[in-house]
């Protein structure tokens, strides 16, 4: 395994972006200290590091830094390169349809899904569940696609599409938990749904992705949650 | 030249994204077929190729779609990588950095620079055109860190964040004869300002930019457009 350095990363346990990196460390079996951050009283050293968007996740390899989840996430891929799995795939094409589809995991997936969780009303949150699903469903269509009939995105095992999608599942299924909201439902969007339930149970998914009870507790201690609503 | 690659681009003159491939084949040296898209009637083949955005650019290779005007530069730089220069450093620091950039162009120089355009009041319009002034500001930082005291983005020669900055150059340079106002502020960005006179002056970019006079029409018609139908919304009232 090619020597590593000194690598920190610095995070916030509940944020899918973090969650991204660290199950693209995992995959490489890199080891590196984890530094939580108090985003509502940001450090010296997340300061520095990203002092452009002062957000998480940042990279730390050998003192340099590397900020925004999808780019260093390809930094590890390419760092790591010798280590066994790739994470993108080594085809073009298949790279770049793996890049559109994780672009819009982020433009379009993760604000539907947040405005889920913000909303103020039921009503509200109804409308925004509404917005979302065909966005679910363009998630559906990019899975055919891509999987080619196999069991994740990026074929037999896990990849960047998987990791791009899969870091979200923490707040689907604490929004299930605090809402009922099914946003993969098996009703409506059943090979997704499966490739969920398999990811979950995949290595990565078991050791990285935190319990959604954690993402339940933060909400209601950022009051993002608020149980008088119907 | 690859042989027996055929390359159709689906694009629109006026637009940024589709400029920044244009771009990028351009500096590697690629011919391409350029297909003018009518945005106000999409052809069959880009709402085929591009079903989920339906949206200009798409790069077509033997037939193959690639969506994403920042997902095809990487494909052209990638799939084409033993011609002409490289857009991306071999190095994976420098390459983290340069997708910082680029994907910060799109997030909010991009996103600011729509509002200044497009804001609902005169309010937002000008928040726009604050956030805009901010960004640049931010990426007048970023080119003297990625120049090391070349003339690019990429350093000696053009890489991704100057193809993803220099897409949106006619625009820019446009809005400035409009309003009278220098965007690249030689006081203010005095390494933008500098950077954007060179790239202009490069042959891959005299290939992809449209005429400013041209651009400058487009845009006029497109504000009279807009307040037309801000007239039209508020007489219906």
């Amino acid at each position: 395994m090619a020597g590593q350095g000194d690598l920190k990363l610095l995070g916030m346990l509940e944020s899918p972006f973090v969650i991204r990196v660290r199950m693209a460390l995992h995959l490489k079996g890199v080891s590196y200290e984890y530094i939580e951050q108090d985003l509502s009283n940001k450090g010296e050293l997340l300061l520095k590091n990203n002092p452009v968007h002062k957000k998480v996740p940042v990279l730390i390899h050998n003192g340099k830094p590397i900020c925004e989840s999808l780019a260093i996430v390809q930094y590890v891929d390419e760092v790591w390169a010798a280590t066994s799995p790739s994470i993108l795939p080594a085809n073009p094409h298949e790279r770049a349809l793996a890049r559109f589809w994780a672009a819009y995991v982020d433009d379009k997936f993760f604000p539907a899904w947040l405005g889920i969780l913000k909303a103020e009303t039921g009503e509200e949150r109804d409308k925004k569940m509404s917005e979302t699903l065909p966005v679910v469903e363009q998630l559906e269509t990019a899975l055919a696609q891509c999987s080619n009939g196999k069991a994740f995105f990026s074929g037999a095992s896990v990849g960047y599409l998987d990791l791009a999608v899969g870091c979200n599942l923490l707040w689907l299924d604490a929004m299930r938990k605090m809402f009922g909201v099914v946003v993969i439902d098996a009703a409506r969007t059943p090979v997704l749904a499966a490739w969920a339930d398999r990811f979950r149970e995949s290595d990565v998914g078991k050791e990285v992705l935190p319990d959604a009870d954690i993402a339940v507790e933060y909400a209601k201690k950022i009051q993002v949650y608020r149980p008088a609503s119907k | 030249m690859a042989g027996g690659d055929d390359l159709k681009l689906l694009g629109a003159w006026p637009s940024p994204f589709v400029v920044r491939v244009k771009l990028a084949l351009s500096f590697k040296g690629l011919s391409f077929e350029n297909v003018e898209e009518d945005l106000g009637n999409k052809s069959e083949l880009l709402v085929s190729s591009n079903p989920v955005q339906k949206k200009v650019p798409v790069l077509l290779h033997n037939g193959k779609p690639i969506c994403e005007s920042m997902v095809i530069v990487q494909y052209i730089d990638e799939a084409f990588a033993g011609t002409g220069p490289s857009l991306l450093s071999s190095d994976p620091h420098e390459r983290a950095v340069a997708r910082f950039w680029a994907a910060y162009v799109d997030d909010k120089l991009v996103t600011s620079w729509v509002q200044s355009f497009r804001g609902k009041t005169e309010e937002d319009k000008s928040e726009g055109t604050k956030q805009m002034f901010a960004a640049l500001q931010t990426l007048e930082g970023a080119l003297r860190e990625c120049s090391k005291g070349e003339g690019y983005f990429g350093g000696e020669s053009v890489g991704l964040v100057d193809v993803s900055l220099g897409g949106l150059l006619s625009w820019l340079n446009a809005t400035e004869e409009m309003s009278g106002t220098k965007i690249f502020d030689p006081v203010k960005t005095p390494l933008l300002a500098a950077w954007a006179e060179r790239l202009r002056e490069l042959d891959g970019a005299k290939l992809a930019f449209p005429d400013k006079d041209r651009m400058v029409e487009f845009i006029q018609k497109r504000q009279a457009q807009a307040a037309a139908a801000a007239a039209a919304a508020a007489s219906e009232k």
